[in-house]
């Protein structure tokens, strides 16, 4: 635990903090987005928020896989296990989201649904290798990091031939998200959500490098900096930011060189694009159609491509009207702005995606930060008390 | 004449079956052979319906707790579902402040379950019983068909008496009071998951699934004055805090650093994506007392074999929202909320 300790260390994190402080200019203020859910997970998680000075403001951004999936694509999976009576797979905070007729695939499970958790897309290329008298269906999810498994076990099935086996595609891109959210009305036309800067994603940019976020820096002056999901990445990273803004810098820079570099995992980019190929169009939740944003399986391995096997059918179907979770996603809201928030959307009974995953914006302001609205100086930290504690 | 003959119950290879929970021959075998046998004493032994028991103490309440086991796996580093059923319901009765007494075991067992692992859960539960000096007095077996079970489900219900004027609940913690365990938590849940997700970690980690009444004897003996004590079992020490926070109307603040949490177990949460606070413990204990009695309670914790890793994690707060508050590592703070349905690895 050595090497995770390090980048947790509380002593780093309070010297961190006053050089932020003495580095953020009093009279401005600092508006960041950061992508990824991971980035928002670790600053819920650790109280980063608690160590900023007020006039630096974090944005959660849409970079949590299972916030953006839309209704119509968890419907298709439900539909294929109760209609087709296939065994779906899929990772374990899928299951909670929330999909038509007040169903998640949690509870099409408990009514009667063979669906299942995996840990990873080979455990389920497994399963069907294990049953070939069970049809197997993974529902895959994810940004760029988890496509290379996915394509992964493509190449296995088409490899064994495996009859039983199919894959039902939901791999969605960093960049497009992205530049959407820079051409939104709200950053761009109307200036609602101020946006000074990126934290660019982790795990995804082992896999796509840090050259895509350089039309960013460049088109829009935006500076990104790509951190560790580690909680002193993320605040190195927003010290970074600070000091690109305040120099009048657009650069994308990288925090994260320990896993990092400028053109990522090339032989992973390699496999992904031999199975892969851009969809035209995909839907996001909260941002709705985004060109060129997501990915489909290409022709050659159409016999494991679930939509073409099955003949899917996709519907788009709307979020609940009270729901903030596409404004959430945008930066324009915060959990705390939405009626349903905390009354009747609760982990336990999510009624928009923000709120099902622990990346998720809402997710993690109910789990880690809703005491800070009933604090008396609502929003900013009140010192904890403190504690005697035996040695 | 031929004596009554009845060829012994196959304890190698044979399997239950709907016979066995019919009230007949197969069923008086099943329990002669191997629960009477296992868990011998002279109440079972009498193989009437019920136990007659004597009376506790002039002064002396009884408690009464009941728990039900569907923990799969049924064997994992550690123990099995027989000692986790004699443990888990030890030592709800031990929380309250009890010295348990009796418990009592109601099986359900699959069709098809082969016996020779039902006598290693009865051997390993009749071990529990007997160490922990708490006999199994009476029971009950039923029989479903195959595919409605789980293999074995074991339910136990533990009598305890509680000595005159001693006085613990949940409700009774107050804005001050200190906030302690007994140990480095997660361990059984982690041991469970590992297990059952066949996750395969460099060292393996066992289960804590031990009874505690002994550890809450020296406790209560040092601080008579304890006001809360329970077994943080699912949902681990953050829903158990929270439940206590709710039931005394009261928040609680807890220091990170403070709490402990073995090595292993965080860096398998580390790998799941998972918090080491809402995992099971089968094994330890959280104490709320007068935060002057702390330290003698912390002494007569870690002077007892199953405390010695105890600490002082945090103090009780007075808060209208009951919020369970945690200042981290990194010097922030954050809610430390129930836990909200299954604990679901993330995605990436």
């Amino acid at each position: 635990m050595k090497y995770v300790d390090e980048f947790r260390d509380g002593t780093l994190a309070r010297g961190l903090a006053a050089a932020i402080r003495a580095e953020a200019d009093p009279a401005r203020r600092y508006a960041f987005m950061e992508f990824c859910g991971g980035h928002t997970h670790a600053i819920s998680r650790y109280g980063v928020t608690d160590l900023l000075p007020p006039n630096v403001r974090m944005i959660h951004g849409p970079g949590c896989p299972v916030c953006v999936l839309p209704i119509g694509r968890i419907d298709l999976a439900i539909r294929l296990a109760f209609e087709r009576g296939v065994t779906v797979l899929t990772y374990g905070d899928c299951l909670r989201v929330p999909a038509s007729d007040g169903l998640s695939m949690l509870k099409a499970k408990a009514r009667g649904a063979d669906i299942r958790m995996v840990y990873s897309a080979a455990d389920a290329l497994a399963l069907a290798q294990r049953e070939p008298g069970r049809e197997v269906v993974f529902f895959a999810i994810g940004f760029e990091t988890t496509t290379p498994p996915t394509a992964l076990v493509l190449q296995q099935a088409r490899a064994l031939g495996l009859a039983n086996f199919s894959v039902l595609c939901n791999h969605v891109l960093t960049p497009s998200a992205i530049q959407t959210i820079l051409e939104s009305p709200e950053v761009r036309q109307f200036g609602t959500v101020p946006l000074d800067g990126f934290i660019g994603p982790a795990h995804v940019s082992t896999i796509i490098g840090s050259r895509p976020y350089e039309f960013f820096a460049e088109e829009y002056r935006k500076p990104v900096v790509i951190a560790g999901f580690e909680p002193l990445d993320v605040m190195q990273a927003i010290r970074m930011l600070i000091r690109q803004v305040n120099e009048g810098r657009a650069e994308v820079e990288n925090e994260f060189t320990r896993a990092v570099n400028r053109d990522g995992n090339l032989k992973a980019q390699a496999l992904v694009s031999e199975v892969f190929e851009l969809r035209r169009s995909f839907e996001w939740r909260g941002l709705g159609q985004v060109p060129y944003s997501a990915l489909r399986i290409r022709a050659p391995f159409a016999a494991w491509d679930a939509e073409v096997k099955f003949g899917l059918d996709y519907r788009s179907v709307p979020d609940h009207k009270a729901c903030e979770c596409g404004a959430i996603l945008r930066g324009v809201k915060r959990p705390s702005d939405c009626r349903l928030f905390a009354t009747v959307c609760t982990p336990e009974n999510p009624m928009g995606s923000c709120m099902v995953s622990s990346e998720g914006a809402c997710a993690a302001h109910y789990n880690y930060g809703r005491f800070r609205d009933h604090a008396p100086d609502n929003g900013r930290s009140t010192p904890p008390a403190t504690i005697r504690l035996a040695s | 004449m031929k004596p009554d003959y009845v060829r012994p119950l196959d304890l190698r290879q044979g399997r239950i079956d709907l016979n066995h929970g019919a009230g007949g021959r197969a069923m008086t075998q099943l329990i002669e052979e191997l629960f009477a046998r296992a868990l011998a004493n002279d109440y079972l032994g009498q193989g009437d319906d019920g136990a007659v028991l004597p009376a506790p103490a002039p002064g002396e309440r009884l408690v009464l707790a009941t728990d039900a086991h569907v923990v799969s796996p049924l064997f994992f580093p550690g123990g099995d579902i027989g000692a986790l059923a004699v443990h888990g319901t030890i030592n709800d009765v031990a929380v309250m402040g009890a010295r348990p007494l009796y418990l009592t075991a109601s099986f359900i067992l699959e069709e098809g379950f082969p016996l020779a692992d039902l006598a290693r859960i009865v051997h390993s539960m009749a071990a529990a019983a007997h160490a922990a000096g708490v006999p199994v007095v009476t029971g009950d077996t039923k029989v479903v068909e195959q595919g409605k079970g789980d293999g074995v489900f074991i339910s136990t219900t533990g009598l305890g008496a509680l000595p005159a004027g001693r006085k613990l609940g949940g409700a009774l913690a107050r804005p001050g009071d200190a906030v302690l365990v007994s140990g480095s938590l997660g361990e059984h849940g982690m041991a469970i998951l590992a297990q059952r997700e066949s996750l395969a970690f460099e060292s393996a980690i066992v289960s804590d699934s031990a009874a505690l009444h002994g550890l809450i004897d020296a406790l209560l003996a040092a601080v008579p004055g304890v006001r809360v004590l329970r077994d943080p079992t699912r949902g681990g020490l953050a829903t158990t805090l929270n439940e206590i926070a709710r039931q005394s109307g009261v928040g609680m603040q807890l220091d990170e650093a403070a709490i402990p949490v073995s090595a292993q177990v965080a860096a398998a949460c580390e790998l799941l994506g998972l918090d080491p606070l809402y995992l099971a413990n089968e094994g330890k204990l959280v104490a709320i007392c007068a935060p002057e009695d702390a330290e003698a309670a912390l002494a007569a914790l870690r002077a007892h074999p199953l405390g010695r890793a105890a600490a002082r994690i945090g103090e009780v707060t007075a808060d209208p929202q009951h919020f369970v508050q945690l200042r981290t590592t990194f010097g922030g703070q954050r809610l430390l909320d129930w836990l909200s349905g299954e604990p679901l690895p993330r995605i990436c």
